[in-house]
């Protein structure tokens, strides 16, 4: 062995061929598997993507870092389970490019936060958190009261419908009317993002302001919609618990 | 001396070619975005690409060229550029990080803008210290290294400077996007798309002058330290690419969407996460610890044997850790068992490198007291050792189970970064600054050693305070009350918390005074090293340098 090495180390091209070899082996054994196996590519029947709103929320989210601070990820463990809910299924965020499940809990998990407060709280919140929690440590996002540039809201659906999310032809065409739509009630663009996402979507003037589509209308839409898109995972719960 | 005279005119005029391109691409960049973040970028990249030409091209005939001799030399410009972009990333990374710091307990310190929300300076500090500190320290040691360990002169005198002003100005891109918002949000891969393009041409560039160097060396043998320099540079390459796959969303927008996406964007994001740690945060630290600890300590390394050992056991064990970061999640079991498996076997190599190192000192502990700069290499072995004993421990499932996602995490980060590779930096930068400076020692020998107990004191309050965080906040999360409630409401977990982030604040306004000590006193002594630069640039030497 030791010879073997000696002869190795007057090769260079010898020594990048083993080093890319050897540090090959553990990625592929532990990431190819996974896009094969059931677990981690069954999508259950009621998951629906992301509205063109709340994705506009989610890229809100991302920009301005709250993944720092906020995981969203239920892991299967008592206490969190009692403190969250339901834990999570690789589904959950099967349409999710990228995850965002998080590494530091600053602020509490996220992954089941949809509808946990309302609309108005989460308003209050995000302009100023101390206003609600005095003794928060969560950054004040004020600037969220401006309006939401949607320029990129119909490219965003048709690049991830070319990524594999189920965003069909009618969805990426009304991106903007449905974006529109789901912060005005009792309007027809709000009929529509029902039509083409679902019942149950919650289309409300998530800022209180239906005349005007803010960050922030984004941003409340994508929290209230989190630990929304399927009811899989409680329905596992329940199966588990059984 | 000018840096254009160390370039003949056919290499002022390449250089001249590459940064037109340069403002080429910058002035297409900027026009395609029009724009945002890119087109701002485009724009940097525009100003850079034309300073050069005017910077190469006034000196174009004005500078005489150097003579043959310089075949015979070592050629160490570059290095020295690279330390002193290793010195401002330093102090600007850490800095970033001290605010951050204050900002978890006092959140109204940074003005209501976006431009300085926490959530935006976060990976300001991160790349900043990576890639920024980090980054540059190990670019400019590497071409260092090679030369010495090789007895022969980088291949070219162009590349080099290709490769360290263009992941400069990765960097820099780097840093304003984030702080205008522009991120993928994969942590320590946040910059977009053509940023990362940027940065393949310029790792592919690196690659090749390193093995066109290597090729042309004087010794049979490749050293060790280039093993792991070598392995950086791959590695981080592969890494780099897979997990940076991305489809933009439009040509002009400046953003993207990952090609991966929920489970598997996960174990493909840790897999790079854990390796960025092992590949730019280890290996490539371990070469710099290869060359300057047996150099400084004028010993031969303590075992051949062992350092064949842990260097193969860290390129392979590595690789299969990363899903240590997702216990108890939606990644199938299997594969955090692997992970927790490979992370324990990891603690083998890595003791085998801490020790191997240790072991050199034997024989020259009164060199370790004497001398702070060793002294800087010894305990960046030893906290190597215990912060890889703390990652073996963390990985294992009911461990992680109480400090994921908890500031022991942090923790456990900062004992590797502030402890081991912020350390054996300013290790190489204490031996390298004189040496390159044409000096015999510092400026200001005695703030060597100030820094020395700065750093110490700060890495250990940083670090302690966290251990504490962290265990607390663990602890408190999983309480039950007789009744079988939770104990605490979450934000009473972060009342608790409160004492323990200002005492790391304090942890590291400390270290980041060392730093800002060592950058004024590198400064102090490149200012007095005057006209005396091109003398370090010391014929090769006839014996090899260990
Ligand atoms: C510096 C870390 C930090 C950042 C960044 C941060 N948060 Fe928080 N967040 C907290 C903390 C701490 C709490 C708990 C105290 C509170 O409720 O304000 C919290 C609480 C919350 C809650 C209430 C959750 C619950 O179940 O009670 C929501 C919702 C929230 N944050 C959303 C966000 C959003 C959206 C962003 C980004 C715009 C964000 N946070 C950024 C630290 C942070």
């Amino acid at each position: 062995m030791l010879k073997l090495h000696y002869n190795l180390e007057k090769l260079s091209m010898g020594l990048v061929g083993a080093i890319v070899v050897v540090a090959s082996i553990g990625g592929i054994v532990e990431i190819a598997p996974l896009f094969t196996i059931e677990q981690t590519v069954e999508i259950p029947d009621d998951m629906r993507p992301h509205t063109p709103l709340e994705m506009a929320g989610r890229e809100i989210y991302i920009r301005e870092g709250c993944y720092a601070c906020h995981s969203q990820m239920v892991r299967s463990l008592a206490d969190e389970l009692d403190r969250y809910g339901p834990y999570s299924l690789a589904a959950e965020s099967a349409y999710d490019h990228p995850m965002l499940w998080g590494s530091k809990r600053t602020g509490p998990d996220l992954a089941r936060l949809g509808e946990k407060y309302s609309d108005d709280w989460h308003v209050a919140h995000l302009i100023d958190p101390r206003s609600v929690i005095p003794v928060s440590i969560m950054p004040a996002y004020p600037w969220l009261t401006r309006d939401l540039d949607t320029g990129l809201i119909a490219d965003n659906l048709t690049a991830l419908a070319r990524l594999g999310v189920p965003y069909d032809d009618a969805m990426i065409e009304n991106a903007l009317a449905d974006a529109r739509g789901q912060s005005r009630p009792d309007t027809d663009g709000a009929d529509g993002v029902r039509d083409r996402y679902g019942e149950d979507i919650a289309v409300r003037a998530f800022d209180g302001d239906p005349s005007r589509l803010t960050e922030m209308d984004a941003l409340v839409a994508y929290l209230q919609s989190l630990g929304t898109l399927t009811d899989a995972a409680h329905e596992m719960l329940a199966e588990d618990t059984q | 001396m000018a840096v254009t005279a160390t370039l003949t005119s056919t290499e002022r005029q390449i250089g001249i070619a590459i940064s037109a391109g340069l403002a080429i691409l910058g002035l297409a960049m900027a026009a395609v975005a029009k724009t945002g973040p890119m087109a701002l970028h485009g724009g940097m990249a525009l100003v850079l690409g034309i300073a050069l030409v005017f910077y190469l091209g006034g000196a174009l005939y004005d500078h005489p060229e150097p003579t043959n001799r310089r075949h015979a030399e070592y050629y160490d410009a570059p290095t020295r550029f690279g330390i002193v972009m290793t010195l401002i990333w330093a102090v600007a990374g850490m800095g970033v990080g001290v605010w951050l710091a204050a900002l978890m307990y006092w959140p109204e310190a940074t003005p209501a803008v976006p431009w300085t929300s926490y959530g935006r300076l976060r990976p300001v500090h991160t790349s900043g210290v990576i890639f920024g500190f980090g980054g540059n320290a190990l670019i400019a040691t590497s071409f260092y290294v090679l030369q010495r360990t090789s007895r022969t002169r980088l291949a070219d005198a162009v590349s080099p400077w290709f490769v360290l002003i263009g992941f400069n100005l990765f960097c820099l891109w780097a840093a304003t996007g984030y702080v205008m918002g522009q991120t993928q949000s994969k942590e320590y891969a946040e910059p977009e798309w053509y940023a990362d393009l940027w940065l393949v041409l310029v790792w592919v560039t690196y690659f090749v002058v390193y093995i066109r160097t290597l090729a042309r060396r004087a010794e049979p043998h490749i050293y060790v330290a280039n093993w792991y320099y070598m392995a950086f540079i791959l590695v981080v390459a592969m890494l780099h690419i897979v997990n940076n796959l991305a489809l933009p969303v439009t040509w002009g927008a400046g953003e993207s969407f990952t090609i991966w996406s929920g489970v598997q964007d996960a174990m493909i994001q840790w897999w790079y996460g854990h390796n960025a740690v092992a590949f730019f945060l280890t290996a490539g630290f371990l070469g710099m610890l290869y060359y300057f600890l047996p150099v400084r300590a004028q010993r031969p390394i303590w075992s051949y044997r062992l350092s064949i050992l842990s260097f193969w056991g860290i390129v392979f064990f590595y690789m299969w850790a990363g899903s240590h970061h997702l216990h108890y999640t939606a990644l199938p079991y299997w594969v955090q068992t692997l992970g927790m498996t490979f992370s324990v076997m990891l603690l083998v190599p890595s003791w085998a490198s801490a020790g191997n190192a240790i072991a050199t000192l034997n024989g020259a502990w009164d060199k370790v007291r004497d001398d702070a700069t060793l002294r800087f290499m010894f305990v960046a072995a030893v906290f190597y050792g215990l912060s890889t004993f703390e990652g073996s421990f963390l990985a294992i499932r009911p461990i992680n189970s109480l400090s994921h996602f908890t500031d022991w995490t942090v923790g456990h980060v900062h004992s590797g970064t502030l402890g081991w590779v912020a350390m054996i930096v300013f290790g190489a930068i204490y031996s390298l600054v004189p040496k390159l400076w044409g000096r015999d020692d510092m400026a200001w020998p005695k703030a060597v050693e100030w820094h020395f107990w700065l750093a110490i004191a700060g890495t250990l309050i940083y670090v302690v305070s966290l251990w504490n965080a962290g265990i607390t906040q663990g602890l408190m999360w999983r309480a039950y009350d007789e009744g079988g409630a939770l104990s605490y409401s979450f934000i009473e977990s972060v009342e608790a918390m409160l004492p323990y982030y200002a005492a790391r604040t304090l942890g590291g306004g400390l270290f980041l005074a060392g730093a800002f000590l060592c950058t004024v006193n590198c400064r102090a002594t490149m200012r007095a090293a005057g006209d005396r630069v091109d003398e370090a640039d010391r014929p090769l030497a006839t014996q090899p340098a260990e």
